[in-house]
Parts: C-alpha cells; sequence; structure tokens
C-alpha cells in the first residue's frame, strides 16, 4: 500500500488534517532549538523542487525544509506558462519521474497545474502556488504563526486586506482560518474581489478600511502589480494608499499585522509598520522552514494515513 | 418569426455515393413540420422519399421513430489547417452518427476562411469527402481581425451559407454595422460570436461562485449581453437580421427577448452542453479542461433560463458548436488548454434525455428546433418526410440507453464534455442528401 498523500490545496483538508500537521512542525520546531537542525527523516528519500515561477522565500524554505529532513533535493526552476523548449508540464513531470522522486512541490502560473501534475506521478505533489489558485504552505505557516504568537485559531477575527482577486494567499488563508473556527472579513477596493467570494468562500465582503476594526488580526496582502496590467483595477496607488493602506493609525493596541511578503513599502502597508516588531511578519518568515518540513513530511510518510511507518520516522527527529 | 427564402446560391455539396434504397417497416414516421405523425413505412428510393417499395432492402423500424435529420448551423471541421484534430470526412462522419444531415462549418481555420478562393477549395473538397451536406460560413472581416470586411458580394455568389468570425466578436460597432447595411447587397444572414473582449479580459470559465472558489479568472455573462445588445440595437436600426451564436447567459437571453419584442429580426442558437451542464462540473472534475469553452458552462440559473428561453421560442434553435481538440492540447492547465468541446453525435441524444425525458419540451417541438428551424433560418433545403423529397432522416431508438464515450467518436477527437453520461436515445441509421451514411453497428 502506498503511503502516498498530496498537498494540493487548503479545500482538500480537514481541520483533523491541520491540526496533525500543526503538530507535527511544532515537535520540528523544537528541533530547530538544537545546534544541529538535521534530522534523519527523509533520507534516502527524493524532493525535486519544480518552480516555474518566480519564488525566492517559498523555494528557499521548502529547499532548507528538505535538506533539514536528509532528503535529496533536486531544485528546478524555470520561466513561462508552458516550459522552456515548448514542453508541457506533463512530459516535464514525466521526464522527472525517472529520478523517482518522492515528492514534487510545484510552483506554477496556472490555476490547477499541482493538481493536473498529480494525475501524471506517483509521488506526492505539494502545491507551493498555482497561479491565483491556492498557496497551502502559506496558509498552513500563517496558522502556526497565529497558534504560536496569539494564540487558539478559533474564535478570532481575522481581516484579510487587499489584492484578494489575484491572490492564493487569501484563498488559502480565507479557507484555512474559517476551517480552524475564525471568522474571516475580507476588505478591498470593489474591484479587486471576486464577484461571488462570500457565497464561494464564507468570508464577508467589505470595502470599507474601518472594518478591520474589530479584527485581532489584519492580514495585508501585497498589491500584485505585475498582475494589475492595463484597465485599471484602482484609479491610482497612491489613491489606494489613502483608501487602504494599513498603517499604526489605522490600528488599535493588541491587533497583530500579518503580511505574506514581499512587501510594497507605502502601498499595501507603511514603512513604518512593515519594521515594528510587535508584526508577525518576520514570525511567518521563520516559521514558514519547519511547517514546510510538517509538510514534507506528512506527504512522504503517508502520516495522513496515520501509518506506524510515519509515526517511526517522526519518533526518529 | 425571422425566416430566409430557401437561398439557391448557397453550395452544400456532399461526396458523391449510391443514392439510399430501402424501406423502414413499422417504425413512427414523424414530421411535425410537414403535419406527418404515423405508424407504417417509410420508403426511400434512389434517395427520395417514396415510391415503390418493391425490391428495396427491408429495414426492421418495430419501435423505432424516423424523424426529418438534424440540421447544425454550428461545427467546427478545422479545415484548412489543423486537420489533425479534425478533416472534413471525419467531422461529417461524426455527423452522420448523430443523426445530422447537413452542417455549416465556421471560418476560424489557418488560415481563416476569409476569401473567395479559400470558400472555393473547402467547396470542392467537401465535393469529394464531405459525408453529409456540408455548408460553409466565411468570415466577416479580414482575418478575423475585426477591422475590414471581406468580399461579402464574392462570397454569396461563391456559396457561402452566412456570415461570422465565430471565435471572436466583431469588437467594431462601426464595422458591424457596415457588415449590416452590406446584407442588403448579399441577403447573407451573420451569425455572431458575442462577447465584449474588455469584459472577458484573461476569463477562462464562468464569472461566478466556482471561478470565486478556485481563482480562475472569469468570463462574466454581461460580456456577452453587452454585446448583444448592441448588435441587436445594429440590427434594428439597419432593418438587418442576425443570428446569435450559442447562447449561454442569462442576462443575453433577456436582451434577446427585449429585441425580438421590438421586432429586430434576431433568432439565436443555444449549444446541448449549456443545456446540460454548468460550471460545477469545472469545479467538480479532476480534469476540468474538457469542460472549457467559449461562452463558458455557466450557472444554474442561467442554464434553466436557457431551457425556458428554448421553450417560449426566444432561443430558437440547438446548434453543437462541435469544436475538436487533440487530447494532448486539452492535457495542459486550465487556463492554458484550448477552448471547445465535440458535440455532433451526441447532440440528439443529450438533448432528447434533458428535454423531452426531462419532461420540458416534446420530442415534436426537439426535432423542429434540431431540423427544421435551423434549416428556415439559415435558407437552407428542410429536411422533410413528405412524400417526392430528397430523403434527409434519421432512424431513432428512443429507448436505447448508451454511455457517451462507450464507443468510440467518429471524431478524430474526443473532448467531450458528456463522456461517461448516460443518454436515453439512440441514431441507429442516417440517410443524408438521398445517401445511406450511417448505420449503428452491433
Amino acid at each position: 500500500m502506498s503511503a502516498r498523500a498530496s498537498l494540493l490545496g487548503i479545500a482538500d483538508l480537514g481541520a483533523d488534517d491541520v491540526g496533525r500537521i500543526l503538530d507535527t512542525a511544532g515537535r520540528f520546531g523544537q528541533v530547530m532549538d538544537r545546534d544541529i537542525k538535521k534530522v534523519p527523516t527523509l533520507r534516502g528519500r527524493t524532493v525535486v523542487n519544480l518552480f516555474l515561477e518566480p519564488s525566492t522565500r517559498t523555494s528557499t524554505s521548502f529547499e532548507l525544509a528538505a535538506k533539514r529532513l536528509s532528503a535529496d533535493v533536486l531544485s528546478i526552476k524555470g520561466t513561462g506558462t508552458s516550459m522552456d523548449k515548448g514542453e508541457t508540464l506533463k512530459d516535464t513531470i514525466l521526464t522527472l519521474e525517472a529520478y523517482d522522486p518522492d515528492v514534487f512541490v510545484i510552483r506554477h502560473p496556472q490555476v490547477g497545474a499541482c493538481r493536473l501534475a498529480d494525475g501524471y506521478t506517483d509521488a506526492s505533489v505539494v502545491n507551493a502556488g498555482d497561479g491565483t489558485g491556492e498557496h497551502p504552505s502559506q496558509a498552513l505557516l500563517d496558522l502556526y504563526t497565529v497558534q504560536r504568537e496569539v494564540g487558539p485559531i478559533k474564535g478570532l477575527h481575522v481581516a484579510i486586506v487587499g489584492d484578494v482577486l489575484h491572490s492564493r494567499v487569501a484563498r488559502s488563508g480565507i479557507r484555512a482560518f474559517t476551517l480552524m473556527g475564525a471568522k474571516v472579513t475580507v476588505v478591498a477596493p470593489p474591484t479587486l474581489v471576486p464577484r461571488h467570494l462570500a457565497e464561494a468562500l464564507g468570508a464577508e465582503v467589505s470595502s470599507d478600511i474601518r472594518d478591520i476594526a474589530d479584527a485581532d488580526i489584519v492580514y495585508v496582502l501585497r498589491m500584485q502589480l505585475e498582475r494589475m496590467g492595463a484597465g485599471g483595477f484602482v484609479p491610482s496607488l497612491d489613491e489606494y494608499a489613502r483608501m487602504y493602506q494599513v498603517d499604526h493609525a489605522r490600528l488599535r493596541p493588541g491587533q497583530r499585522v500579518m503580511h505574506a511578503g514581499p512587501v510594497n513599502r507605502g502601498v499595501e502597508i507603511s514603512g513604518a509598520l512593515v519594521d515594528d516588531p510587535e508584526t508577525l511578519i518576520e514570525a511567518q518568515a521563520t516559521n514558514g522552514v519547519v511547517v514546510r518540513m510538517a509538510v514534507l513530511y506528512d506527504v512522504a510518510t503517508g502520516a495522513a494515513g496515520g501509518s506506524a511507518q510515519g509515526d517511526a520516522a517522526l519518533e526518529a527527529a | 418569426m425571422t425566416t430566409m427564402a430557401p437561398n439557391p446560391r448557397v453550395r452544400l455539396p456532399q461526396r458523391p455515393g449510391d443514392p439510399a434504397n430501402v424501406v423502414i417497416r413499422g417504425a413512427r414516421i414523424l414530421d411535425p413540420a410537414a403535419g406527418i405523425d404515423r405508424v407504417g413505412d417509410l420508403v426511400v428510393r434512389d434517395g427520395v422519399i417514396g415510391g415503390d417499395p418493391a425490391g428495396l432492402e427491408q429495414v426492421d423500424g418495430t419501435g423505432l421513430t424516423v424523424i426529418p435529420g438534424i440540421v447544425d448551423v454550428h461545427v467546427h471541421l478545422r479545415t484548412p489547417g489543423k486537420e489533425h484534430a479534425e478533416d472534413i470526412a471525419s467531422g461529417t462522419a461524426s455527423a452522420a452518427a448523430g443523426g445530422v444531415v447537413a452542417v455549416l462549418a465556421m471560418p476560424n481555420t489557418q488560415p481563416p476562411t476569409d476569401s473567395p478562393s479559400i470558400l472555393g477549395s473547402l467547396v470542392e473538397r467537401a465535393g469529394r469527402e464531405a459525408v453529409v451536406p456540408t455548408g460553409f460560413i466565411p468570415a466577416i472581416t479580414v482575418g478575423q481581425a475585426g477591422e475590414s470586411l471581406t468580399e461579402h458580394g464574392d462570397l454569396a455568389e461563391a456559396g457561402a451559407a452566412a456570415l461570422s468570425d465565430d471565435g471572436v466578436p466583431v469588437a467594431s460597432a462601426l464595422v458591424m454595422r457596415r457588415a449590416l447595411q452590406y446584407q442588403r447587397a448579399t441577403g447573407l444572414l451573420f451569425t455572431l460570436h458575442e462577447e465584449d473582449m474588455s469584459l472577458s479580459g484573461a476569463g477562462v470559465m464562468h464569472e461566478g461562485v466556482v471561478s470565486a472558489r478556485i481563482g480562475l479568472a472569469g468570463i462574466p455573462g454581461v460580456s456577452e449581453a453587452v454585446q448583444v445588445a448592441r448588435d441587436c440595437a445594429l440590427a434594428g436600426y439597419e432593418d438587418a437580421r442576425i443570428h446569435i451564436c450559442h447562447v449561454s447567459a442569462r442576462e443575453t437571453v433577456d436582451e434577446i427577448r427585449s429585441a425580438k419584442s421590438r421586432g429586430v429580426q434576431v433568432t439565436a442558437e443555444v449549444t446541448p452542453h449549456h443545456l446540460l451542464l454548468t460550471e460545477d462540473a469545472v469545479g467538480a472534475d479532476p480534469d476540468p479542461a474538457r469542460f472549457k469553452m467559449n461562452p463558458p458552462l455557466r450557472s444554474e440559473a442561467d442554464r434553466q433560463a436557457l431551457i425556458e428561453a428554448l421553450v417560449d421560442g426566444t432561443i430558437d434553435v440547438i446548434a453543437t458548436d462541435h469544436a475538436p481538440h487533440p487530447a494532448d492540447e486539452k492535457e495542459n492547465p486550465f487556463a492554458e488548454a484550448p477552448f471547445g468541446v465535440i458535440g455532433l453525435e451526441t447532440a440528439f441524444a443529450a438533448c432528447h434525455t434533458e428535454l423531452v425525458q426531462g419532461g420540458r419540451m416534446s420530442l415534436e417541438d426537439l426535432v423542429v428546433r434540431m431540423s427544421t428551424r435551423p434549416a428556415e433560418i439559415f435558407g437552407l433545403p428542410v429536411p422533410s418526410l413528405a412524400d417526392g423529397e430528397r430523403a434527409n432522416l434519421a432512424v431513432l431508438d428512443l429507448g436505447a440507453t448508451d454511455r457517451v464515450g462507450d464507443r468510440p467518436y467518429a471524431s478524430k477527437s474526443a473532448n467531450a464534455a458528456f463522456e461517461g453520461m448516460f443518454f436515453i436515445g439512440r441514431v441507429v441509421m442516417t440517410i443524408a442528401g438521398g445517401q445511406d451514411v450511417y448505420r449503428r453497428g452491433a
């Protein structure tokens, strides 16, 4: 029986799955406090990082996570919607299958690419961001960060502010926070929210920045300038900043600010706020590695099935 | 009622073949437009209905129904340029297997069918290869680029069945107006792919709950409706006739209903896939690209509005938008996969199951909407079961159930949105242009 599992989106997970992955991350987190941060958990396993869209923090944190788990890591970067030289995603996956990988970590510019790839391989597939679709490892590390720094997710109120339309971080984040019992309010210009978002994902939708007032967490989304193109989603970035920028003046004490990065200082978030150690932004970056270790462990060892093999492997950590 | 007198210039070439000679015994013979509904024998002698049954092949028609064959005014035969996806022979074999006795092929070929010489070569080729009578709809504008008109007069003279830039809209209202004015000189119907590209943008599926959930860019229903509103206004002003392709949105239904009530000469078609499927298919299937087409599958409310509009006559006819694509082009991330699904072989069964078995429409009305009315609107010979008419008919087993995809497709492509669905109503025989073109094997 194959231990194969994939992480394609938060939409596929239940609260128990999320809880298990966060628990695993916590145990890896203890390892990270040691002098030697490497564990033998995935020794002899092969992880292929296939990043077909620019990425810095996600690709490096997955690479470091795999190395700390002692896996053999192959990192491939490419560009463009189709592969270089016209090769299709299917053929790229079939070619890389020759190395008998255990896990593919895939970043791709198109929605659904990871699910498509999952159909062409027996290896596990981890979605490291598929276009405007999902970014589940980001959502998991966000949950982990809130749990550690703020407390239980259940009952929290999370305001997600900014360009929701183009944001896989938002799409996974809304799912993840609501799945774990938080209330989510989206605050954004009307042009940057999918028309049927409330019905689709169960978030409240507002176009008034004042509606962040009673949120416990204010999650600021990056203005995806590269996706804005022609068509004027907002009249100007200056006006956007005046209407929607999250800064100290719009926050009340105790509200915790998150941002998945990279930030556009002075656009969606003030520079002073980015530099404020009270935000969770640095913790998010730090926690990326242990949560991605937990994700790789979860899919590679079939922990989703609760196998004895998986438990034993974790004990070895 | 917007109907054209048969246009004698339209060319519907078919490959040469022996005329059909057969007696279908003891079947229900149903041709609502000709006032025929009886149980008995139908004689086809030398490709013509009626005559002396003596010496002809006898087919047991017990329990079967004979109808005037389907006329599909919207198909893509991918010729010239993409013959690996479909060609005239395979596309029209697919038609024959679906009980279709005449097809009209759209011009978004490579190169586009936008000149009398390309049209002439297609007509000539169809005269050698087409299994069923096949007409061609050349482009409204050169290269389908929306800028300058093709030679409408010469195209009419060369046998064009209508004009369309299908696949893309005529973006400029001025160019559309000039084309409509020219109809006074050519008589050619415009069959319009309606979409405001500035609203459709990079959309790849219906803008709705499912697109919001999975993050794909949406094409709003109003993208279609605003263009239809524009063209109905222009057609009314120029007293021109237009036909709206593949209506998909409830907002479009409202525009057409309103235009018809004002006396605008507008007719419209709907595809079987828009009548049966919704955006939910895209969200639920592990292989969503087989549900990718333009216009996209929309919401259940849209689907219900389309059925109502078809029933009440706001939408006149059913057409497939048969759009073959090879599997390796569909095996891509959704946004990169091409738009389009095949449909010729399943159109009748799908609509019979959904509309007739589903209690929304009578069999008689369905036959009129798939055979009689499309032919009338496009000025084509109307398939009829009356004595003395050239035989263009389909023989159906309305009690038989099939699962789509269990038998290989006659089409070169297999990108069927209905794959795996069970339909009631089977085509067992087709006679088109007086030729015996399809018999279902065991």
